[in-house]
Parts: C-alpha cells; sequence; structure tokens
C-alpha cells in the first residue's frame, strides 16, 4: 500500500477517562472506498472527523498526502485556524443531519467555499456549482432554499457542496441515517456514481447492502479501535471476529434500510 | 399670545434640540453597535485573557444605570485624564452602556445558530472570519434584529439623560421653552409625541426587517 492518500496511523484519542479512539491504523488508497462500520459508540464518527480536524486526537497521525493534519509541527503544536482551513478544503465531508446553510439558496450552498476558499469569480462558481447541482439530480432546485427542498435533496445538495470543492478525499458520516426510507436510495445513488468515477471516499455507515456493494474495503470499529478489515465479501458474510457477529446479527435484524 | 403663536414660536429651538437628540442617538447607536459586536464575539469565541475583562465590563456596566455612567464619564473622567466635553462624554456613556447590551444581544443570538452550521464552514475550508461573516451572523441576524431594535430605542429614550450635563437635546430645550412660556403641559406632550413617532417608526422597521429575514422555519 505504498500509494495512501489518507494515512492514519496508531491515533489515540480520550475524552476524560474515556478511550474514544485507541491505537486506530488505516489506510484509505487513491480511488479506493472504505467504509467504516460498528456500533454507535465505536468511535467511528470521531475517527472521521480526525480527518479534517473537525476533532483533535492525542497520539498519533493522520495524514492526507503527506501532511500531517492535526499538528504543525514535530513538537506537536496543534495548527493555527488558517492552516486547518486550507488542510480542511482538501477534503469534504457530507453530514448526517446535512447542514446546510438555510439562508442560502440551493446553488449559493455550492458557490460558497467556490467563491471563498477556491476564490472563484461569482460566474465560474456559479456554472461549477450548476454542473453538480446537475449531477446528483437537482438542476431545477438550484434557485431554492433548503427548507422548501425534501431530505434526501437536502442531503444531495450536501453532497454537491462537498464534491464542486474538488476534494482529494469525501468523507462521509451516516449520511443516510436521517432520511426516510423512500429517500435513502436517491442519495446511495449519487455517492455510488462518484464511487465509479474514482472519488477516494472513507465512509460510516449502518447501510451494510450498501456497504458490501460499493466499498473496496470494510473496516470494523469496536470500542475504539478497528478490531477487522479486510474486503466486503470477506468481512461481511464470514464474521471471524465474535463482536462483528454479534453486530451483524444485530444490525440484520433491522429491516429499514434507513435506521441509523 | 394665542397658545398656538407660542407653540410656533418655540418650534426653532425644539427643532435643533430635536436634531441634537438625534445626533446622540445616531452616534450611541453606531458606535454601539460596532463594539457591542466586538464585545460579544470576543465573549462566544475569545480566549480567556480577552473574555474575562469584556465579561468584567459588560457585567459591571449592565449593573449601573445610564445617568450614573453619563455622570461617572462626565465628572470623572477628567480627573483621571480624560477630558472629553459634555457631548462626547455622553455619546461615549451612551455607547458603553448600549454596546454591553448588545454584547448580550450578540452572544444570544449566535448561540441560537446550530452548532452544526460552524462545522459544515469548517468543513468548506472556510477562515474563522470567514464563517462568522458569510454563515453564522447572517442566520444569527434574525435572533438579533428584535431585541437589537428594543435597545436602539431604549438608547433614544436614555439620550434624554444628557440634557443633565447641559446638553441642549429635544428634553433640555423643551425645559428651556417651558422656563420661558409657563406652559409644562403642552410641551411635554409634545415632546412625548416627538419621542414616540421616532421610536414607533423604529419599531415598524423592525417588524419589516424581521419579516425579510424570516427564511428559517423553526
Amino acid at each position: 500500500m505504498g500509494d495512501a492518500l489518507v494515512r492514519i496511523a496508531a491515533v489515540g484519542k480520550s475524552f476524560g477517562t474515556t478511550r474514544v479512539l485507541d491505537g486506530v491504523d488505516l489506510d484509505v488508497n487513491r480511488g479506493e472506498v472504505v467504509t467504516i462500520i460498528g456500533p454507535s459508540g465505536s468511535g467511528k464518527t470521531t475517527l472521521l472527523r480526525c480527518v479534517n480536524a473537525l476533532e483533535t486526537y492525542d497520539e498519533g497521525s493522520v495524514r492526507i498526502d503527506g501532511v500531517e493534519v492535526g499538528f504543525r509541527d514535530d513538537r506537536r503544536r496543534p495548527r493555527r485556524d488558517r492552516d486547518l482551513s486550507r488542510i480542511r478544503a482538501a477534503t469534504g465531508m457530507v453530514f448526517q443531519l446535512f447542514y446546510l446553510f438555510p439562508h442560502l439558496t440551493a446553488a449559493e450552498n455550492v458557490m460558497l467555499g467556490l467563491r471563498r476558499v477556491r476564490r472563484m469569480t461569482k460566474q465560474a462558481a456559479r456554472e461549477r456549482a450548476l454542473h453538480w447541482l446537475d449531477r446528483v439530480g437537482l438542476a431545477d432546485r438550484a434557485g431554492n432554499l433548503p427548507s422548501q427542498l425534501s431530505g434526501g435533496q437536502q442531503q444531495r445538495v450536501g453532497i454537491a457542496r462537498a464534491v464542486a470543492m474538488d476534494p482529494k478525499v469525501l468523507l462521509l458520516d451516516e449520511i443516510t441515517s436521517a432520511l426516510d426510507p423512500e429517500l435513502v436510495g436517491e442519495v446511495l445513488a449519487v455517492v455510488r456514481s462518484l464511487a465509479d468515477e474514482g472519488m477516494t471516499m472513507l465512509v460510516v455507515t449502518h447501510e451494510m447492502q450498501f456497504a458490501r456493494e460499493v466499498s473496496d474495503r470494510v473496516a470494523f470499529m469496536d470500542a475504539g479501535r478497528i478490531v477487522v478489515q479486510g474486503d466486503p465479501e470477506t468481512v461481511l458474510r464470514s464474521p471471524r471476529s465474535e463482536r462483528l457477529r454479534a453486530f451483524m446479527s444485530r444490525v440484520s435484524h433491522v429491516s429499514s434500510p434507513g435506521v441509523g | 399670545m394665542s397658545s398656538l403663536e407660542i407653540l410656533l414660536r418655540a418650534l426653532p429651538s425644539l427643532w435643533s434640540g430635536l436634531v441634537v437628540t438625534l445626533e446622540v442617538s445616531a452616534l450611541s447607536v453606531g458606535c454601539a453597535l460596532v463594539a457591542g459586536l466586538l464585545f460579544g464575539t470576543a465573549l462566544l469565541y475569545g480566549p480567556l485573557p480577552l473574555r474575562l475583562p469584556v465579561r468584567t465590563v459588560v457585567d459591571v456596566v449592565r449593573g449601573i444605570p445610564v445617568l450614573v455612567l453619563i455622570f461617572f464619564v462626565y465628572y470623572v473622567g477628567p480627573a483621571a485624564g480624560l477630558d472629553l466635553g459634555s457631548f462626547a462624554a455622553a455619546v461615549l456613556a451612551l455607547s458603553l452602556f448600549s454596546a454591553c447590551q448588545v454584547a448580550e444581544i450578540t452572544r444570544g443570538a449566535v448561540a441560537s445558530v446550530h452548532h452544526g452550521q460552524m462545522e459544515a464552514a469548517r468543513a468548506i475550508g472556510l477562515t474563522f472570519r470567514q464563517r462568522l461573516l458569510w454563515v453564522i451572523f447572517p442566520q444569527a441576524t434574525r435572533r438579533f434584529l428584535p431585541p437589537w431594535i428594543n435597545g436602539v430605542t431604549d438608547t433614544v429614550k436614555g439620550s434624554a439623560l444628557v440634557s443633565l450635563v447641559g446638553i441642549v437635546d429635544l428634553m433640555l430645550a423643551i425645559q428651556q421653552v417651558i422656563g420661558r412660556t409657563y406652559r409644562p403641559m403642552p410641551f411635554y406632550i409634545v415632546g412625548a409625541i416627538i419621542y414616540i413617532l421616532i421610536n414607533y417608526s423604529l419599531s415598524s422597521a423592525s417588524r419589516h426587517l424581521e419579516a425579510r429575514f424570516a427564511y428559517v422555519r423553526d
């Protein structure tokens, strides 16, 4: 694995006395889709948020394209806000609860980062935003405020907002968990098409079927550690770990695909 | 002299008083807005060494009657080497008082914006200032406006107190006219009506603005 785009090595983090990440190693190669599954509280969302510095980590290292995310030097001094902004611009994140900007239209949501971070002209940003809204099937919704869109549509705008920035890696944090079951499909279809085009993704999800279809690799987390990782067939079809088996039997009893 | 004649002859004094009242109010409101936003931002995001003194100033000032604050700046200021003259001292005192109200309003309005908004703004790589300017403040505006306009009307009314350090604002102009004419009743009523007109137009402007910023349903 010489071509790791995201290299997570021995990452540890504690909230007070709780050990949320306990020495996590995980690589994401260029063009690869890696899915993290596991029970709630296992640390998977925290791990994802360490990759774009929404969370800090106490030990270990997270590197994107060789650049340490959380610290600015070997003395492990935390990065300044301006540095972090630059590093975050290299990643795209889609949130469970969308977090669209409610005062901006769909197009303006996508344009904000293009204008202020990528410093594009208004015209160029608009064209790019409309291109991506079209890609997620919302060309006709460009002028709508988030409050005028369904959950699935909002989440697709969320994806367009992240992807339009041309990130090196896309981070998806349980992006279908807050959706009504009938809206999950349209969002996953967009993610699938991005995966087909070779977008590098690190995905936290409860959608086992989706994880199986789209992932190149699945990592099962429990109690702040990656217990098993490997290709989806091996990990999900024949769970060797006792804890993974227990987890799999719990989620397979859940009939609704939208449960998070 | 008929009552109407008396009123007409008093108009120029009342007018220049009104202009002074509007000047004092506008200056105080403007300074208070800038300073209050900075104070409020410091309270929200400032490091402890900044937050602590701002917190102290805000709490102390909010606990003092405006009149005492005006007297304090006017009479104690020169002793501390801050000899501003009555107009500047009064504006400074009023501004400081309103700034501390604005700071609290800002804090509350920003706190009402969902924390996910800050996260999303971070995630696309906006800097701290950009996050405030393009994401947080526009959303906080809706919560900020109603109490802020309320505060503006308080400042306009509070500006009547500057008459007590000898500034000939609307209040003192009225008192001077009464001193000349011995007709307290009609002129106090005229004064009250003028204050009500100013503040009523402010609060109707506020309602229009609120409607304009009502993009989030909650």
